[in-house]
């Protein structure tokens, strides 16, 4: 379990992460969701200790990250896969964190395995990787040590799409084991695939935070039907507000089946009518940040 | 156990998870040594630098068997062949195990693993003048065998004329210029940027302070307590006077220690990005 308490971490005048808190629990896959710069990397780095926070707190069971006698086989950590010596082969990279946690260098041929990296490619220089070698590479490191505990940044970077769902299964399985796995990422449909827990920041701090399905729910509704104009007036009666959007639906935040209710009522007939997930996330993503985002609204 | 981990539910998960948990004891300081010394040689450059050493002193020795008139056939000479490119790399080496891990921005794996940046440091500091002392071990045996293989070649007598003392002093001045190069590295934290502070610090200063000294007369006197490469010249020609000693000392206090004590605090604080 990662318990994240109050944590603020200022560089100067600029507030890099705002008085947040929140917990990742074991068992779960918790997604760490956020634009560029909102304060994901900083909030990771501070929990693995390398970066002292101004105040507040996060802790892995409880302990923080320093007091762990060999951090390395209680939490996998992959922070930036490129942040690897370019002049060590990947096999060499390996054996050294293997070193490090005391673990037999048959471990490397494991993990070289696990991670589908050939024994030609784990030979080669780090240099000569491309992003997706150097991820998998990563996850080998954070994974060799058979932690509970994973914190990765950005882990599907540079992946292709097979890596992709390989990764998906892999921290699934992870999860299911009983570890406990913090992703993040600010691309919104790989957190939704894979998260059972969602943490939302923006501008350093948390917009929304709970599990999948609480905050889908609250993203609401879409429906749609031929006699749109009967339907929102409705929809306006039953206090339910709403939006008409460019393809003909009208999207609100109340859920399917009062939406369904009403439309019955008034005698509508519906095409289509759906919880707002898939581009519901996004669209709470994109609200949730918009007033802290720096591209403004995008709306 | 199959039942409660088929379930996908969390509680019934971490309870298994916290039983196949084992507590870890700490890391011990003899493993950080061996890790750390097996960096500073398993990177390109370091395993280039490493040849480079071993093929300089090769050139060297047998330019001094080719070249050398028979009296200068000497243990020292031959010594001074194989430790030279030594001396010059070596440092190298020691700020680069330093620097690669912001430059190369290794350090976010190592000091993960091992969150105690101090510990790390030192580990370094340890072995770099362990490599500083076996290098010249190395240096002098294979002078040894260049001075008998040059002996026995020429048809003379080996000379031994290096005092035990001298070969001493010799290793305590590789393992300052060990100390020189890691300084740099805490300090500047950038592997280009302490190549040239390097280059700069041993082969630009010692030229400029020799012009300065022979035009002028007040800096003549006061070198050797102000030129940290002058009181380094006399630990290789062996049997110190206390008066050297002392302006090694003190030179060393201001371009070694205090700058190495300002290094090691700044690499204490400094974020690896």
């Amino acid at each position: 379990m990662i318990t994240v308490e109050s944590l603020t971490r200022k560089y100067g005048d600029h507030v890099a992460v705002d008085n947040i808190s929140f917990t990742a629990r074991p068992g779960r896959v918790t997604g760490f969701l956020g634009p560029n710069g909102a304060g994901k990397s900083t909030t990771m780095r501070v929990m693995v200790g390398l970066t002292p926070p101004t105040s507040g707190s996060a802790t892995i069971e409880g302990r923080h990250f320093a007091d762990l006698p060999n951090p390395g086989r209680e939490v996998g950590v992959l922070l930036d896969a490129s942040a690897q010596h370019a002049g060590r082969t990947g096999r060499e990279i390996l054996t050294v964190a293997a070193m490090t946690m005391g673990l037999p260098t048959s471990r490397v041929d494991e993990m070289l395995e696990r991670v589908s990296l050939t024994p030609t490619e784990a030979g080669r220089r780090v240099r000569d990787y491309s992003l997706g070698m150097r991820q998998r590479l990563g996850i080998a490191t954070a994974l060799i040590g058979d932690p509970h505990v994973l914190i990765l940044d950005e882990p599907a970077n540079g992946l292709d799409p097979a890596g992709i769902r390989w990764m998906r299964d892999l921290l699934r399985g992870y999860a299911n084991d009983g570890g406990t796995v913090l992703l993040s990422s600010h691309l919104l449909h790989e957190i939704e695939v894979i998260a059972d827990d969602i943490v939302v920041i923006g501008n350093g701090r948390i917009v929304a935070h709970g599990t999948k399905d609480e905050l889908l729910a609250a993203a609401g509704t879409v429906v749609r039907t031929p006699d749109r104009a009967a339907l929102a007036d409705a929809l306006t009666r039953g206090g339910v507000e709403f939006t008409a959007s460019d393809d003909g639906a009208l999207r609100t935040v109340a859920d399917p089946t009062l939406v369904g209710r009403i439309a019955r009522d008034a005698g509508c007939a519906l095409t289509e009518l759906k919880s707002a997930d898939g581009a519901g996330l996004e669209e709470m993503f994109l609200e949730l940040t918009a007033d802290t985002q720096r591209e403004g609204v995008a709306a | 156990m199959t039942a409660t981990t088929l379930t996908p539910t969390e509680r019934p998960a971490s309870s298994a998870a916290a039983q196949r948990r084992p507590t870890h004891s700490a890391i011990p300081t003899g493993r950080l040594l061996k890790v750390e010394l097996r960096k500073m040689f398993n990177t390109r450059s370091g395993m280039w630098l490493m040849c480079s050493i071993g093929i300089l002193a090769i050139l060297a020795t047998a330019a001094v068997l080719v070249f050398a008139p028979e009296a200068d056939l000497t243990y020292d000479n031959f010594g001074a062949a194989v430790g030279m490119p030594m001396v010059i790399i070596l440092p190298i080496i020691a700020a680069l195990s330093v620097t690669s891990e912001w430059s190369q921005r290794s350090g976010l794996t190592t000091f993960t693993l091992v969150p105690h940046r101090g510990r790390v440091i030192t580990a370094k500091l340890v072995v770099a003048i362990a490599v500083g002392v076996a290098a010249m071990v190395v240096a002098l045996a294979v002078g040894a065998l260049g001075n008998l293989l040059g002996a026995a070649i020429a048809g003379i007598d080996p000379v031994w004329d290096l005092a035990f003392g001298q070969a001493l002093t010799i290793t305590l001045a590789t393992v300052l210029n060990m100390l020189i190069g890691f300084m740099l590295g805490v300090l500047i934290r950038n592997s280009p940027g302490a190549m040239v502070a390097y280059f700069v610090y041993n082969f630009a200063l010692a030229p400029l302070a020799m012009l300065l000294a022979s035009s002028q007369k007040w800096f003549r006197d006061l070198q050797p307590w102000v030129d940290f490469n002058f009181a380094q010249g006399a630990l290789f020609e062996g049997g110190l006077t206390g008066t050297q000693w002392a302006q090694l000392g003190v030179t060393g206090l201001f371009w070694l220690a205090i700058p190495l004590a300002i290094g090691l605090l700044l690499v204490r604080r400094s974020e690896v990005k």
